[in-house]
C-alpha cells in the first residue's frame, strides 16, 4: 500500500462552545427593541411675536396640578379629548371643501388657522402631559389619514414611512414628497406651548 | 468488496452524530443577534419607567440622538445624591443649568452632517412632574436644539392616568 498521508483535521469540537459564549454575551448585553416616542419641535428661542389669534381659532388645553384637564373652558376626560380636538380642527366653516365638521361659528374657521395650545403647571405629572400630546397628535394623524386615503388611497403614515426608506427611488420620493406636502398643507400641525404660569 | 460489507454487518454500531455543523448554526444565531440588537450605552442611575403612547415614531437611527434621562435617583445612588428628581446625561448626574452645555458637547461629538438632524430624546420617568420638563425644554431652546422626542413605550395611553403616588 502506498503511503496515504492525509492532513490531520483541526478539531472543531470547541468551536461551538466559543460561539455559544459569544452568543450568550450578546444576549445579556443587548436589548432588541428600538426606542419609540413622540416627535415634537420646540419654538425658536427669540420667538416673542405676539400674534393676533381669534379666540375661536385657539383650542386651549390646560392641565392643572392635580392632573385635571380643561379644554376650551370645560373640564373633560382624556378619553374625549381626541374627539374634541378633531371637531375643533375639522370644523371648517369658511372655504374648506374637504372638512367634514359641523361648521359652527364657535370652533376654528379653517384647519390652517386652527391652533392647539397646551398649558401645564409645575406639578402636573409627566404621563398625563404625554397622554395629552399623544391625543392631539392622534387627532391630527387621524384627519391626515382620512384625507390621504381619500386622495391617494394610502394612509398618511405609510407614505411617510416609504419616503424615509432608503430603497425608495428618487422618482417615487419626489411623488411622495409632493403628496405629503399636500396633506400637511391641509392639516398643518400648530401646537403651542406657552410658558408655565406659576401659581 | 463483499468481504468488507460482511465485516460491517457484524459490527453494527451506530455512527456518532456529526457535530461539525453545530458551530455554523450557533454562528448564524450569533450574527442574527448581533445585527438586530443594540448595546446599552448608559448605566441608568435614575428610575426610568417611561409613559405609554400610541402615536409614536421610531428612533432607529442611533447616531443622531442625544439622550437625557429624568427621574428619581435609584436606591444605590441615594446616599450620593439624595432623593428627588435628577437629570442624567452621559453616565453622570447633571444640574438643570448644565444641560445645555452637555447637550452641545454631545452635539459636537457627532459627525458634522448629522448635527442639523440631531434629536434630543427625553426619557422621563412616570413619576416626574412637568416643572422640570419645562425647565429642560427652556434650556434646550437656549442652545437651539429644537427637535425633541418624548420617548415612550408603546401601549394604551389611558393607562398613564393611574397615578403611582
Amino acid at each position: 500500500m502506498a503511503k496515504h498521508r492525509t492532513t490531520q483535521e483541526v478539531n472543531a469540537g470547541s468551536m461551538a462552545d466559543i460561539a455559544f459564549l459569544l452568543l450568550i454575551f450578546f444576549l445579556v448585553t443587548a436589548s432588541i427593541e428600538t426606542d419609540v416616542g413622540l416627535d415634537r419641535m420646540l419654538p425658536q428661542k427669540n420667538d416673542d411675536h405676539i400674534a393676533d389669534i381669534k379666540q375661536r381659532n385657539l383650542f386651549e388645553i390646560s392641565l392643572n396640578n392635580t392632573d385635571d384637564i380643561m379644554a376650551n373652558g370645560e373640564v373633560i376626560s382624556v378619553e374625549s379629548l381626541r374627539q374634541k380636538v378633531m371637531e375643533f380642527i375639522d370644523n371648517g366653516e369658511s372655504n374648506c371643501d374637504y372638512c367634514r365638521g359641523i361648521g359652527t361659528n364657535e370652533l376654528s374657521e379653517h384647519p390652517g388657522k386652527a391652533i392647539v395650545s397646551i398649558k401645564t403647571q409645575r406639578n402636573t405629572s409627566y404621563p398625563i402631559y404625554v397622554t395629552v400630546q399623544n391625543e392631539v397628535l392622534g387627532a391630527y394623524n387621524q384627519l391626515r389619514d382620512r384625507e390621504s386615503l381619500r386622495l391617494f388611497k394610502v394612509p398618511f403614515k405609510d407614505m411617510e414611512v416609504e419616503y424615509y426608506l432608503e430603497e425608495t427611488n428618487e422618482e417615487r420620493k419626489q411623488l411622495l414628497k409632493e403628496r405629503i406636502e399636500v396633506i400637511r398643507e391641509m392639516y398643518p400641525q400648530k401646537i403651542l406651548e406657552p410658558e408655565t404660569i406659576n401659581n | 468488496m463483499i468481504k468488507f460489507n460482511s465485516f460491517r454487518s457484524v459490527n453494527r454500531n451506530l455512527p456518532a452524530i456529526s457535530t461539525a455543523s453545530l458551530p455554523d448554526i450557533v454562528f448564524i444565531l450569533l450574527f442574527f443577534f448581533m445585527t438586530v440588537t443594540t448595546i446599552k450605552e448608559q448605566n441608568l442611575m435614575v428610575e426610568n419607567t417611561l409613559p405609554k403612547a400610541t402615536e409614536t415614531e421610531k428612533l432607529d437611527k442611533r447616531d443622531r440622538i442625544i439622550e437625557i434621562f429624568v427621574g428619581n435617583s435609584t436606591n444605590t445612588h441615594l446616599s450620593m445624591m439624595g432623593s428627588g428628581t435628577r437629570i442624567q446625561m452621559n453616565n453622570r448626574f447633571v444640574a438643570i443649568e448644565e444641560v445645555g452645555d452637555y447637550a452641545l458637547q454631545a452635539l459636537y461629538q457627532m459627525p458634522e452632517h448629522l448635527r442639523k438632524v440631531a434629536t434630543v430624546s427625553i426619557k422621563a420617568d412616570v413619576a416626574v412632574k412637568m416643572g422640570i420638563i419645562e425647565d429642560l425644554k427652556k434650556e434646550l431652546r437656549l442652545v437651539n436644539l429644537l427637535k425633541i422626542n418624548y420617548t415612550t413605550f408603546e401601549g394604551n395611553v389611558f393607562d398613564n392616568q393611574k397615578r403611582v403616588d
